[in-house]
């Protein structure tokens, strides 16, 4: 797709350094309108309607969010995180993936990265990860459907990942692909999404030290229903986001089609942060059901949903200014 | 008669008895992963389940019997709706205390702001009347409004039907099935009525 961008850019005669930076063009669209040269509503709405915004803050140093990559609450028993999943490829029921994917063979196993940046290419995973020693972050993971858990898993930091390519000034998001082999995920008889899944980032979230390219959890390799052999994981975002069985990578210029928001824009947004205070059309988001260990797996408290699943004082400065209600 | 609704009972009661055994082992500890990982979605779902399938099965005893002439059917009717109710009612409780724990506030806000749930709610509040005026007594008191008021359960089960087709995501064929035996079992009655059995050898005028 890049590559076709590049051919019309090029057909237009158009050089990189001639297309204004969203940033930029958005601020002088504010100017203008606040100096009331033109009407202030209408132009923030049909500019948003293009685009989601870009980036308003620098990414914060690792160190700062340190914090977040722990927590002290019950962890969800390993049990319980490998056979409670949502991975579509091999069933819709919960019980599925746990059942189904022992076919998804997850060795050999290549990643192409591509797109706008300097060293594209396709990697067998090792090659992928070679440097890098897996850290244990646990998070917490909070789907859509109300329910949440805390898995410890093992990872690096994609943003880490991402640099070793050189990701260019046009690289305005990341683009992530999961397998769709029908030989090896039998989910795939039946199109509830349109295969292959897809999920994408904003540069700065992929950037994020939160942001974890996880290859393993409870400190083994991770279980082909968690989404072996490489998958996402956002802590400030809804489990959907956390992309599986990763095999292209993409850094690209415009916002990427995702998989959910493609089924349904309205109820899953390219952004998709845990917010309790925006529902969706059909469900409200304020409280979720904990699964965790084997106290009270019945009587167990409703617990309130936090913005930004709890991790706002790290990551809520890349969505200053944004209206939260309508970049869902 | 009786060993046959004996058995009806039975049936009927035995997705709760399993249910309330599985949860017992949960809550004891004996088999803490009975239900699965998450028991209250798993208490909740089959219990609301079991509720659209014995009012579908409710309104499948009125063609049952016309199609195989046994009149004796109708029987099984009252029973088979109040069972229906009994699950709705399981299940909007399993609903309240399990997963809400009684949180009065969230249940209100829940009910008014979660469409799936306010059509699921509105479901079970107009299964009331209809369990409630379920007596012989009822029946004679109310005559000719009782079948009428009867009537709603054509809206309960449409309502139970959107219920359940918007909890789920993106997979609708499980609700697509339950929508299919609905809308034969409602056209069916439809066609009857535009087509009334004898209709054809009853003279004109």
């Amino acid at each position: 797709m890049a590559g076709d961008h590049r051919t019309l850019r090029e057909a237009l005669r158009i050089r990189a350094s001639d297309i204004t930076d969203e940033t930029v063009w958005r601020q002088r669209r504010r100017v203008l309108a606040a100096f009331g040269a033109i009407p202030a509503l209408g132009l923030s709405a049909c500019a948003e309607a293009e685009a989601p915004p870009a980036p308003t803050a620098p990414p914060p140093s690792p160190a700062a969010v340190a914090a977040g990559f722990s927590t002290d609450e019950t962890l969800t028993r390993e049990i319980d995180a490998t056979t409670y999943n949502n991975f579509y490829e091999f069933g819709t029921g919960k019980a599925d993936p746990s059942r189904a994917a022992r076919t998804l063979r997850t060795s050999p196993w290549q990643v192409e990265v591509s797109g706008e940046c300097a060293r594209p290419g396709t990697l067998e995973l090792n090659d992928l990860l070679r440097g890098f020693l897996p850290e244990e972050r646990t998070y917490r993971l909070r789907c859509v459907e109300g329910w949440s858990m805390v898995i410890p898993w093992l990872g690096v930091p994609l943003g880490e990942v991402l640099r070793r390519f050189e990701p260019t000034s046009n690289a305005k998001y990341v683009a992530f692909t999961t397998l769709a082999d029908r030989a090896q995920m039998p989910g795939m008889r039946y199109r509830s999404i349109d295969w292959p899944y897809r999920e994408g980032l904003r540069i700065d979230e992929a950037m994020h030290p939160l942001t974890l390219l996880a290859t393993g959890v409870y400190g083994k390799p991770l279980p082909q229903q968690n989404g072996a052999p490489l998958r996402l994981l956002v802590p400030w975002k809804y489990g959907f986001k956390g992309i599986k069985s990763i095999v292209a990578i993409r850094f690209v210029e415009r916002v990427p089609p995702t998989a959910w928001n493609d089924l349904q824009p309205r109820e899953y947004g390219f952004f998709a942060n845990v917010n309790p205070d925006v529902d969706h059309p059909r469900w409200s988001q304020a409280s979720e059901r904990r699964i965790s260990g084997t106290e009270g797996k019945l009587f167990a408290n409703r617990i309130a949903t936090r913005p930004f699943n709890g991790y706002a004082e790290h990551v809520a400065s890349m969505y200053a200014g944004m209206d939260l209600r309508r970049w869902y | 008669m009786i060993a046959a609704k004996a058995g009806v009972h039975a049936l009927a009661l035995a997705p709760a008895a399993w249910l309330g055994w599985r949860a017992w082992q949960v809550q004891t500890g004996a088999d803490i992963d009975a239900l699965g990982p998450d028991p209250v979605a798993m208490i909740e779902h089959t219990l609301g389940l079991w509720a659209l399938r014995l009012l579908l099965l409710t309104l499948a005893v009125t063609p049952l019997r016309h199609l195989s002439g046994q009149p004796q059917l109708l029987r099984f009717r009252r029973m088979l709706g109040l069972y229906a109710f009994f699950y709705a009612s399981l299940h909007f409780a399993a609903w309240l205390v399990l997963d809400l724990r009684l949180d009065w506030g969230g249940v209100a806000t829940e009910i008014a702001r979660r469409p799936f749930i306010t059509v699921g709610f509105l479901a079970w509040l107009l299964l009331l009347p209809l369990a409630v005026t379920s007596t012989r007594g009822w029946m004679r008191r109310l005559a000719g409004a009782w079948q009428r008021l009867h009537r709603l359960v054509y809206v309960i089960a449409s309502l139970a039907v959107l219920h359940f087709w918007w909890v789920v995501k993106s997979d609708i064929r499980e609700p697509l099935l339950y929508a299919v035996l609905l809308a034969v079992l409602l056209g069916w009655r439809l066609w009857r009525r535009l087509h009334p059995p004898g209709s054809r050898a009853r003279p004109a005028g």
